[in-house]
């Protein structure tokens, strides 16, 4: 696993400052940040990893949707040094090896997204949603992203691509051993 | 939408929260989920001095039921109430509202205790805890103490918890035979706060009575309401059609709705009734084995 | 039949966009990093209507990491405290003296980071005066109102006013006709909302060459805009519009924090980015809508549409900022005779200033067409029911023949083509007509309320035509540039801006149709003023009429030039190369051809002496007339009679927007349409209070709908090609939007019909529903 040590530097610490350690995407971070700190800007500002977006400031859009230890959260209500400790998993951690997540597929292939801007979130959840229920009826993958908020797509492709991924995980693992 | 800075604590251990709550005198505020806290410090609406970070305290996310009680921890997400299944099974208003609070990604981070010992009138479990007769457990300086739900909630987030007190669990008593329950939230989407919610809870006796009826409200006065005259309207009676109607009427005038962009407040009163009604009749329909 | 073009006009190829936003690669305004870049931050006046005695700054000039604070006075000293709008009104960057609504831009606070900055504007010390505050545009107009503008030497409220249309005709007409309704519409104040709200980042570098990174659906404009403005060299101004996180309209105007932005990076001389929060986006951007509408029409007694008429006043807030073409200042609203034939028809619209933000923005419709289309089919459904009609066969009746196109409105509007009856009746197909009214009649016998709607709408959109249509005189043309290279791949650049809509796949599929190269080979680039065509950008459902013409007119103009080298290559007289089967063909000698990849390779390798080497060209497309996209929807709605709750138990929309490029792409703009029409219909709202409080300034109360809410769609089409498009196409983006609030509110009233209701303005809420159910049980 790739460690990657950052801090601010001549910053001292103090009761407003706090080091964390996250890892994110699979990579160990360490990072001396303000308290005040959301976790969504230490992901896009401190990062740069540019994802994950903001849409609202209340917690009601979802752009900002991340997962904590797996579990969906909006990254703009939690501070940064609430995740210490934890793994956070991004849009940016999806693909793998050159493979897209079924999910990213889904979004592709079912024209699930068109401005681009709710989908890092709205995708994040579809992994989380299939993580808990493997094969949601269309009522729980509605249920399932409405804390997402998407503008352009009035929602029926992208529960098309929750399904084309539901499928594809749910294929056998085909070829070799 | 930033918040000014603060002082921030991960304590291991609800003593030390508890002492360094103390020593803020006030100051500091308990994060537990912090889904309506931050939200409030990122528009400056509250700037606590300190952070309390109870997370990392363990044993504090629990559902158990034993002889007398349901206990909650504190730390419980409230998405856990939907997917529990002594909760689905035997305290279905705690599984409908876990279902109904803000939306399901708020719901896997925000906590029962928070959701109890915040004071908002719109947050949905207060009124199930009213309903069901609950006990919530106070950790403080001076130890723990007990506080009935019914006599918890003064004002719009004015509660009895104490400046230096954690909440740590909710305890409710054990639903015995014949027992259903049920809690109904109209909202005009989701993530929205009740435009008005009921939470009912009560048993069918063998002779067709209804026994130890709890109606509690959302949303529909300065804090979670319970509707004691309602509620013991109904105790004794069948649950006719009449009955019903009745302990919506009832249950209507303990609200004290204010007008907004859900309604005005007669329109208001009058969902309180309807939704008594019909919640009333879903928690008798699941006493007597229904879904 | 020809092999199909891989890629070509008509595929459901997937999006190649979506290459970079599924793994969070697109690079929106706000992921723009530069080195030493600070952050600007807004103070915002709690006042709707107030006199500013001072401003401090010191407190927050001690804030750490706050480098400055700028105010209207700041601005005023360089000249940029006013800026012009699109209307030719004026609107304040910073107040020197007067805040005009809630929320409106007081002062800018720069810091090293969006931390600081916040900490700054929090530190800023502002002594408000309060003054009487104007919010209903009905008492704006009474006298005695307080003059909002006497900056402007005004003695009242009114801005304009405007008429089109036989008035003395209409009132004759409507006196002859043997049946008259009558109805006022409101339709509130709504707000886009697209999920990523407005910002820029502005830099300037050592040649004094200002570059903005900001969320415009219209970079060249803005650019033209920017140089009028601020005295600037037009060509020391460089505009990108990088990827948009959704437009609807909403990011066509220049609004106040772009040009304090500007203003902050040339006084600090480091680049400065300003992204708005959301409360900032809801609260002082533009609006759409707030028309409050009184229309009349008149039938014969067996059904015969005579004659209508609409009087309108228009609430604008402060200034009139809306994004129309100039010469049309309540946009299209003259659309309004809608999908009927009237003999005669009077539209007149006054405008009012109000405590308010400005604006008049389209919210995903050509300019002011969703007012005109759910009036006129509110009204319809309306004369329908007085008339004991049923309102699908009252429209069969009423509808502009097929053969009627192109047909001349009365109010002066010339349709290119239609067939509105097709429409229909594919619509109330899908959805089981006949057996849905007779449901409804026994569900009526139980004392159940279920209602059926229809919104037979007919658009307007594809602005537009040089002679009518322009905004501060810059003609409305649009614009392409394409150029291949010596292996047969394409970079075309374009003057429109997509933000969602999928202009680099379906571009590319234009060009692959027209020059015979696959789409894949095709890149497509538009948004950065230094690279691409000048084009008046996207919005008004005008990117396919009008840059996706240039395209292929400049494909066209190509393959003028490719037919010489071809003939070069084949030996053979250009007389005798037709363009066939995507190929070109020796005439009768399919076998002797020449592709354009070998024509492309032969424009820098082998071209024939005397001609230019290169094979690329530009095209300015200006459309001969407006495109007229149309559909019919029904809805099917239950109604909840004790709550006031409406269940959408089916929605049925079928469109005809011409020839379809990409169905996949134009299914997906329909979904997101119906549901920008089904959003305001139903929940969508930004209410005021007497004092001016904006009582949704948060996505708490400005009820955006989830995925649980929203209708599940279910959609169709005709194909009704438009005649004087280069490829007989419509546009689409915004159809259903305009479409689908009549068809919703119409079902609603229908289930409503026993209680006598005509009308509940929109959003229905379930208190506005429960009322009207009420207001008539009393009786």
């Amino acid at each position: 696993m790739a460690i990657d040590v950052e801090e601010v530097t001549g910053s001292t610490p103090s009761t407003t400052t706090r080091t964390i350690h996250v890892t994110v995407n699979g990579v160990a971070h360490r990072s001396t940040i303000q308290n005040r700190m959301l976790l969504v800007h230490y992901l896009r500002e401190r990062l740069r990893l540019t994802g994950t977006h903001i849409g609202c400031d209340t917690a009601h859009c979802g752009a900002c949707t991340v997962l904590v230890d797996g579990t969906p959260v909006k990254s703009c209500n939690l501070f940064a040094v609430q995740v210490d400790g934890r793994k956070v998993d991004t849009v940016e951690g999806l693909e793998k090896g050159g493979k897209l997540h079924p999910v990213q597929e889904g979004f592709h292939l079912e024209h699930g997204l068109q401005c681009g801007y709710c989908t890092p979130g709205m995708m994040m959840a579809s992994v989380a949603l299939l993580a808990r229920n493997p094969n949601p009826t269309e009522e729980e993958i509605r249920r399932g992203l409405s804390g997402n908020l998407c503008r352009c797509t009035g929602y029926v492709n992208i529960v098309k691509a929750v399904q084309h991924a539901a499928k594809k995980m749910q294929e056998p693992a085909k070829g070799g051993a | 939408m930033y918040p000014p800075n603060f002082e921030y604590y991960a304590p291991t251990t609800l003593d030390e929260a508890i002492g360094l709550l103390d020593q803020h005198q006030g100051e500091a505020k308990v994060l537990a989920g912090g889904q309506s806290l931050i939200g409030m410090m990122k528009l400056r609406l509250a700037q606590p001095a300190a952070l309390v970070d109870i997370n990392r305290i363990p044993d504090l996310s629990y559902v158990r039921e034993d002889a007398s009680a349901l206990a909650i921890g504190a730390l419980t997400r409230t998405a856990e109430l939907g997917r529990s299944d002594v909760i689905r099974a035997r305290y279905a208003i705690l599984a409908d509202a876990g279902r109904e609070i803000a939306d399901p990604t708020v719901r896997n981070w925000g906590t029962v205790g928070g959701n109890l010992s915040h004071g908002d009138p719109g947050n949905d479990l207060p009124a199930c805890m009213l309903a069901l007769n609950a006990e919530y457990v106070a950790q403080g300086p001076k130890g723990r103490r007990t506080i009935p739900a019914r006599k918890f909630y003064q004002d719009s987030f004015v509660t009895a918890l104490g400046p230096s007190e954690v909440l740590v669990e909710a305890r409710v008593p054990r639903a015995g035979p014949g027992s259903g329950s049920a809690y109904s939230k109209m909202e005009r989407k989701v993530g929205d706060y009740a435009t008005a919610a009921v939470g009912v809870r009560l048993a069918v006796a063998k002779s067709g009575a209804i026994e130890g009826a709890g109606i509690g409200l959302t949303n529909v006065g300065p804090t979670a309401i319970y509707a004691a005259a309602a509620s013991d309207f109904l105790n004794g009676k069948t649950g006719s059609a009449a009955d019903l109607e009745k302990a919506g009427e009832l249950a209507a005038s303990a609200s004290a709705p204010v007008a907004d962009n859900r309604g005005p407040v007669e329109f208001k009163r009058d969902m309180v009734r309807v939704w008594t009604r019909r919640t009333v009749a879903h928690a008798i329909a699941r006493a007597k084995g229904g879904a | 039949m020809a092999e199909a073009i891989a890629g070509g006009i008509g595929q459901s190829i997937p999006r190649k966009e979506d290459a970079r936003f599924i793994r969070g690669k697109g690079n929106y305004v706000d992921d723009v990093d530069l080195p030493g870049m600070l952050f600007l931050d807004l103070v915002r006046s709690p006042y709707a209507h107030a006199k500013i005695t001072a401003i401090r700054k010191e407190k927050a000039l001690a804030v750490p990491g706050v480098l400055a604070v700028i105010t209207g006075a700041d601005l005023a000293a360089a000249k940029l405290a006013w800026m012009p709008t699109l209307m030719s009104d004026t609107q304040m960057v910073l107040p020197t003296d007067t805040v005009m609504f809630q929320g409106q831009e007081v002062a800018g606070v720069v810091g090293v980071d969006r931390y600081a900055a916040a900490d700054g504007v929090a530190a800023v010390e502002v002594d408000y005066e309060p003054l009487p505050v104007v919010i209903d545009p009905f008492k704006a107009l009474e006298p005695g109102a307080p003059v909002l503008r006497p900056d402007k030497k005004k003695t009242d409220n009114h801005i304009w006013h405007w008429e089109v249309g036989d008035k003395a005709e209409t009132e004759k007409a409507l006196k002859n006709s043997a049946v008259v309704i009558t109805e006022k519409l409101y339709i509130p104040r709504i707000h886009v909302s697209s999920i990523e709200t407005c910002g820029c980042v502005a830099q300037v570098d050592a040649m004094g060459k200002l570059t903005v990174w900001m969320t415009t659906q219209a970079p060249h404009a803005i650019r033209t805009v920017f140089a009028l403005v601020s005295g600037l060299p037009e060509q020391n101004i460089r505009v990108i519009s990088p990827d948009i996180g959704g437009g609807f309209g909403g990011k066509v105007p220049v609004y106040p924090g772009y040009v304090i932005a500007v203003v902050a990076a040339l006084t600090t001389g480091k680049p400065v980015k300003w992204i708005e929060d959301r409360t900032g986006n809801l609260t002082s951007d533009s609006f759409a809508r707030d028309y409050h509408i009184e229309a009349e029409m008149g039938a014969t007694k067996d059904g015969k549409l005579t004659a209508l008429r609409v009087k309108t006043l228009a609430d604008h807030g402060y200034t009139d900022a809306a994004a129309n073409p100039s010469k049309f200042p309540a946009g299209l609203f003259h659309i309004i005779t809608g999908s009927y034939p009237f003999a005669a028809a009077f539209v007149e619209v006054d405008a009012a200033y109000t405590n308010k933000p400005p604006g008049g923005i389209a919210y995903r419709c050509s300019f002011r067409v969703t007012e005109a289309a759910y009036t006129i089919e509110r009204l319809v459904e309306n004369m329908a029911h007085r008339l004991q009609i049923d309102p699908a066969e009252f429209r069969m009746r009423n509808f502009i023949r097929p053969d009627a196109f192109p047909f001349k409105s009365v109010l002066g509007w010339t349709y290119d083509s239609g067939n509105y009856g097709g429409a229909l009746k594919k619509a109330m197909e899908m959805i089981g007509y006949a057996d849905l009214r007779k449901e409804q009649a026994e569900k009526r016998k139980r004392g159940e309320l279920m209602g059926i709607g229809i919104s037979s709408f007919t658009e307007i959109v594809g602005a537009g035509p040089s002679q009518t249509f322009d905004i501060l005189g810059i003609k409305m043309f649009d614009s392409a540039e394409v150029r291949i290279h010596p292996t047969g791949k394409v970079i075309a650049r374009l003057g429109t801006k997509s933000q969602g809509q999928g202009h680099e796949t379906t571009y590319a599929q234009i060009l692959a149709e027209e020059l015979g190269l696959p789409a894949d080979a095709i890149n497509i680039e538009e948004g950065d003023t230094d690279t691409a065509p000048y084009g008046l950008g996207t919005y008004a459902s005008r990117s396919t009429p009008t840059s996706g013409a240039a395209a292929a007119m400049a494909a066209r103009k190509i393959r003028e030039k490719a037919a010489k080298i071809a003939a070069h290559l084949l030996e053979v007289s250009p007389d005798d190369i037709e363009w066939k089967d995507h190929k070109f063909q020796v005439k009768g000698v399919p076998e002797k051809s020449k592709t354009m990849a070998d024509v492309a390779f032969a424009a820098y390798t082998n071209f024939p002496k005397g001609m230019e080497a290169g094979l690329e060209a530009t095209d300015y497309y200006d459309p001969p007339n407006m495109t007229y996209p149309f559909g019919s929807y029904i809805c099917a709605v239950d109604v909840d009679k004790e709550t006031g709750q409406v269940k959408i138990r089916r929605f049925v929309a079928v469109d005809d927007c011409g020839v379809i490029i990409n169905p996949t792409i134009v299914d997906g703009q329909i979904h997101g349409g119906l549901t920008m029409g089904f959003a305001p219909a139903m929940l969508e709202e930004i209410p005021y209070d007497a004092d001016g409080n904006n009582r949704a300034g948060s996505f708490l109360e400005y009820l955006l709908p989830t995925a649980v809410e929203t209708p599940k769609w279910e959609t169709g089409k005709t194909v009704t090609p438009s005649p004087h498009h280069p490829f007989g196409a419509k546009g689409v983006g915004e159809s259903a939007t305009v479409g689908a609030p009549a068809a919703i509110v119409n079902a609603v009233l229908d289930a409503l019909e026993p209680y006598g209701v005509t009308n509940i303005d929109i959003p229905l809420s379930p208190h506005k529903v429960w009322k009207a159910i009420h207001a008539k049980d009393a009786k």
